[in-house]
């Protein structure tokens, strides 16, 4: 650059011609398109605003309404309706796991059974499938009281009839959740690029194969994923379980297949429906102890699917 | 068409006609193996995707140990001829075929055939390079281990890449995941792939035509070698690349019914490589291999 001529004065003032007009072409924005984006997107921020006091005002309420009765005993001791100093969860935290492990044993092969065959084997041309899929479309948003009351009439008393056990709780959250289950699968084997599955055949793979060992393990962080969120739904859920037996106020550990049970929600609910201020307390602390549960589960959730997602 | 057009068509058909200049050179293919041996005989075949046309009234014998390069333009359903072949087509529901297959004799669309016998005997290499998302030994390792071959795993492996012309570039990380090699060493690992189940066939759907130069040069050295022991088919858009490494062409084109509703692919041309780009016998494959057209 040293070495070149210096530009003449007339070839000065063409560059400094040239760039006052690219500059006035950048700057000319109209000062109304201006306020109109600024107002637009202040919009955008109040309403996201508005979600986030919402949750933030729960949070808050739940830990200064919760925060004096918070201490182990919310996870080692018995409900009790005199001795509130003592009073727990215990029962119905028991209830909940034993009852999300149920629920996870159930929707994990029905779920990931049913999105690969829709995935893979249903021929989405015949009328019947299409009518599958938009079933399971509906039945993710069939209000839980629903399920509560099949619950009841097919699980609980009905055909199959087994009381108001554990068991029969955990089988009406499963059917409850299992849309969710099975649409997070489909997405996830859908996402599989169709040359994979191509590769495999081409070599002489069967179908099964090529589903057991090249769609399925690239698919499981989208599964597992879809799997947590699921059950995180179950674990918040109320209404269907007072259905089908949870009962209000249990004080004994509950069984699997025999007895009374509880789940967190009901418990919650039970608590906060008491008319005495430190009922209220313990039904705050038992929020958080919910909130607690149900981030670690969404935490796991995101991580699953930051660590094993496949870009493709 | 007018009446003198069609007859100066067809004076250009018979053969007749010179061919003086033509930009693209061909090796000698005189010391290529020569087998009179046929490894697919077409007869009258014809794919059809529901009502539509795919491609009609092929008839092609390939031979084994040989290079046969399908050329033509876009939508002459050179994909779909290929794919007939190990049956690919077969997953795709509203495919149809008619007409007569015969690998080495026997009916390839029998009653009593498997697809997935097929496809162990008639390997595939596809146009995108797709390793699974797997190591790179895993990659070789799938199909010995799902056809349950017997022997030692990592001597099929590395025999494997070392045909595939790519076992110096990876052997010191066999365990890294295959994504993250280039894409001409992601196709020749696709390659290797292939050979590790020791098809008889191996057919390749435009290999080349997501690589860079020195890739594809690197694919078409491995196409030479590999000629030694397996029969190839490829087809390829790249017409230097078809006169470089095959030993026949045929050559398709786009049939239109008069109204232009249905267009199906067809054998114009089918002959020796060297005969196909110096002295074809139709004006449309001249016109095709020289630039004229397509």
């Amino acid at each position: 650059m040293e070495s070149s001529v210096p530009p003449t004065e007339r070839a000065r003032f063409a560059v400094a011609g040239a760039r006052a007009n690219v500059a006035a072409a950048l700057g000319s924005q109209p000062r109304a398109d201006v306020t109109r984006n600024n107002l637009f997107a202040g919009l955008l921020f109040v309403s996201i605003l508005i979600a986030l006091a919402g949750l933030v005002a729960l949070l808050a309420q739940a830990f200064i309404d919760g925060a004096p009765a918070l201490s182990t005993k919310l996870i080692t001791e018995p409900p009790s309706t005199i001795d509130t100093a003592n009073a727990g969860f215990r029962p119905a935290l028991i209830g909940s796991v034993v009852m999300i492990a149920f629920v996870i044993g159930m929707i994990v092969p029905l779920g990931v059974g049913a999105a690969i065959y829709l995935e893979e084997y249903a021929d989405s041309t015949r009328w019947w499938n299409r009518v599958i899929e938009l079933n399971i479309q509906n039945l993710a948003a069939v209000p839980s009281i629903i399920y509560g009351i099949l619950g009841l009439g097919l699980i609980v008393r009905g055909p199959l009839d087994l009381g108001f056990i554990l068991f029969a709780g955990a089988m009406t959250l499963a059917l409850l959740v299992l849309p969710i289950v099975i649409i997070a699968a489909r997405e996830a084997i859908r996402a599989v690029p169709p040359s994979i599955r191509e590769g495999s055949l081409a070599l002489g793979a069967t179908q099964w194969q090529t589903i057991r060992r090249q769609v399925l393990p690239a698919a499981i962080p989208g599964v597992a994923t879809g799997v947590i969120l699921a059950v995180s739904r179950a674990l918040g859920e109320t209404a269907p379980l007072l259905l089908v037996g949870a009962t209000v106020f249990v004080t004994a550990d509950p069984m699997p297949f025999d007895g009374n049970y509880s789940a967190l929600p009901v418990q919650i609910f039970q608590y906060a429906t008491r008319p005495q201020a430190d009922f209220q307390t313990l039904a705050a602390a038992g929020i958080i102890l919910m909130l607690v549960v149900l981030i670690a589960m969404n935490s796991v959730a995101i991580w699953l699917r930051n660590r094993y997602e496949q870009k493709w | 068409m007018t009446r003198e057009e069609e007859t100066t068509r067809k004076s250009t058909q018979d053969g007749s006609a010179t061919h003086p200049s033509l930009t693209i050179e061909t090796p000698h293919h005189d010391l290529a193996p020569r087998s009179d041996e046929k490894v697919f005989e077409l007869k009258d075949l014809s794919v059809h995707y529901g009502d539509n046309p795919a491609v009609k009234n092929i008839n092609l014998d390939i031979f084994h140990k040989n290079i046969t390069a399908l050329i033509g333009p876009s939508g002459c359903g050179k994909s779909t001829l290929i794919r007939c072949l190990n049956r690919m087509n077969d997953l795709v529901p509203s495919a149809r075929v008619e007409g007569e297959l015969l690998y080495h004799g026997e009916d390839l669309y029998g009653p009593k055939v498997d697809p997935v016998q097929v496809r162990k005997m008639i390997g595939m290499v596809f146009q995108k390079p797709n390793p699974f998302p797997k190591s790179i030994y895993d990659n070789i390792a799938f199909g010995p281990r799902i056809l349950g071959m017997k022997g030692d795993m990592d001597e099929i492996v590395e025999n494997a890449l070392r045909r595939g012309a790519i076992w110096d570039e990876v052997k010191d990380r066999l365990e890294d995941n295959a994504f993250g090699m280039s894409g001409g060493q992601q196709q020749r690992l696709c390659i290797a792939r292939c050979i590790a189940v020791e098809p008889d066939v191996i057919l390749m759907d435009e290999p080349c035509s997501a690589l860079d130069p020195i890739s594809t040069g690197k694919i078409e050295d491995l196409m030479m070698e590999l000629k030694e022991n397996y029969s190839i088919v490829i087809v390829t858009h790249n017409m230097q690349q078809a006169a470089r490494v095959s030993d026949r062409t045929a050559f398709l084109i786009v049939e239109l019914t008069a109204d232009e509703q249905d267009r199906w692919g067809e054998i114009v041309e089918y002959d020796e490589t060297e005969k196909i780009f110096t002295n074809p016998t139709d004006r449309r494959t001249e016109d095709y291999v020289t630039g004229k057209v397509g």
